[in-house]
């Protein structure tokens, strides 16, 4: 199987994982990308995940596909939580079977880092304070800022709880 | 029982004639290339885009899943040879990426009416009877026969489809496979697919996402624009809005699949700008 979904409630690790077994793979690897309480200094009390699901899910299963032929891989999956989470919660969960752990652990990173950079996803932190900030989107749009920052900016998701 | 279907866009032209690339064409707002894919993902287990090596990393096609030409053969007949040495036991349906008015039925018939039997399935031409080569499904057993024809100094995939065991369709529609080759077939292909003025203003619907989202105070919207491109609606917007993010922090997508800025806007586009992403 091969994919990647979106889930409005926790998800279930051990069912993603069964549907990833398989009799000629001698490996499974995977990422949990929790969240966090603090990034770049400050505390985090709380995230909200917004997508544009119907363009995420093409590009999700793109790079799932890509990682599956690019890696030779077994299996491959992807899903991430969408709505409210609380500290501790798992946001996304990337699996990988393969024949061998060398390929399912570069398939498994190569997921993970090309879901964040290209998946249109987006995070929103709640601080202590009371204040909040959509994270990657806050300070760059800040026209002091936007000159200073090098050209591969753009869409780097540096921040969060993975 | 037949092979698993596998698909592939042919991406790795030189658009000689055009000066172009074919890919990037841009029809009802929507570029070839993303078009193609998407239709055919529709149809196959696993869709591929065909590419030579130089091309790989280019913005158009770094996005889908790619084969690399591995074989040193002239033309398309690179594309499906390379295709069929990744995936041996998988028939692939193969599909050229600058067929404008290529719809649904035609590759529904295709993969409804293939005959796994022969070496491949592929329709006959409404214009002059000869075989479609560009769309059409190759069976595994194609493989060393393709290879043997290639050996032998032949690179014409449509000769090689007059001249072997393969199922021929009449196609559903008629003008579907007729491509693009020139600037002047580009814009009568816009043409025909596009009956209002271009200049006039488009109904368009907006979503907005996270930061734009909060600015605007909404999750989407219709309106009409005489905006001509997503560049220019987004400037009409940022105005009424206020948007903080530049656009060239932004992407676009148009019909749920990346866009380009410059890109003319059809009536009934929907629209979403796509602030710097955060998953994970």
């Amino acid at each position: 199987m091969a994919g990647f979904a979106f889930s409005r409630t926790p998800l279930d690790v051990v069912a993603q994982r069964r549907a990833l077994a398989d009799p000629s793979c001698g490996g499974y690897a995977a990422f949990e990308g929790w969240v966090r309480n603090h990034n770049e200094g400050r505390e985090v009390t709380k995230l909200e995940y917004q997508a544009f699901e119907a363009l995420a899910v093409k590009e999700g299963a793109r790079i799932v596909a890509d990682a599956i032929t690019r890696f030779g891989v077994v299996s491959a999956a992807c899903a991430h939580r969408i709505g409210a989470l609380e500290i501790g919660e798992l946001a996304v969960w990337v699996g990988v079977s393969a024949r061998h752990r060398d390929e399912a652990f570069r398939a498994c990173r190569y997921i993970i880092d090309e879901v964040k950079h290209r998946v249109p996803i987006w995070k929103k932190e709640f601080y202590v304070n009371g204040d909040s900030g959509w994270v990657n989107c806050e300070r760059c749009a800040l026209p002091s800022r936007a000159d200073a920052l090098p050209a591969g900016h753009r869409h780097d998701a540096d921040a969060g709880p993975t | 029982m037949s092979a698993a279907l596998h698909g592939l866009v042919l991406a790795g032209g030189h658009s000689t004639r055009m000066k172009r690339d074919k890919a990037t064409l841009t029809y009802l707002g929507t570029p070839q290339l993303p078009k193609a894919y998407s239709m055919l993902s529709g149809y196959v287990a696993r869709c591929f885009v065909s590419v030579r090596p130089d091309q790989a990393d280019d913005g158009v096609r770094n996005a889908f899943p790619q084969i690399l030409d591995s074989v040193a053969v002239a033309g398309p007949l690179a594309g499906i040879m390379s295709a069929q040495s990744v995936e041996p036991a998988a028939a692939w349906m193969v599909l050229a990426c600058d067929l404008p008015f290529l719809d649904d039925a035609t590759l529904a018939h295709l993969v409804e009416h293939r005959d796994p039997a022969r070496l491949a399935t592929a329709y006959r031409s409404t214009h002059n009877g000869l075989p479609e080569p560009l769309c059409a499904i190759y069976e595994p057993a194609s493989r060393e026969v393709l290879q043997a024809y290639a050996g032998s100094g032949r690179t014409c995939p449509r000769k090689f489809l007059q001249t072997h065991d393969v199922a021929l369709l009449e196609q559903p529609t008629p003008r579907a496979l007729e491509n693009v080759n020139s600037n002047e077939d580009y814009w009568a292909a816009r043409a025909g697919l596009l009956p209002e003025n271009e200049n006039k203003s488009v109904q368009v619907t907006i979503q907005y996402f996270a930061i734009l989202r909060d600015q605007a105070a909404r999750s989407d919207e219709a309106l009409r624009t005489d905006a001509r491109t997503p560049r220019e609606l987004y400037e009409q917007l940022q105005q009424r809005y206020g948007f903080t993010l530049p656009a060239d922090m932004l992407r676009v997508a148009v019909n749920t699949e990346f866009g380009d800025w410059a890109q003319p806007l059809a009536d009934g586009d929907a629209v979403v700008f796509i602030p710097p992403v955060a998953g994970g």
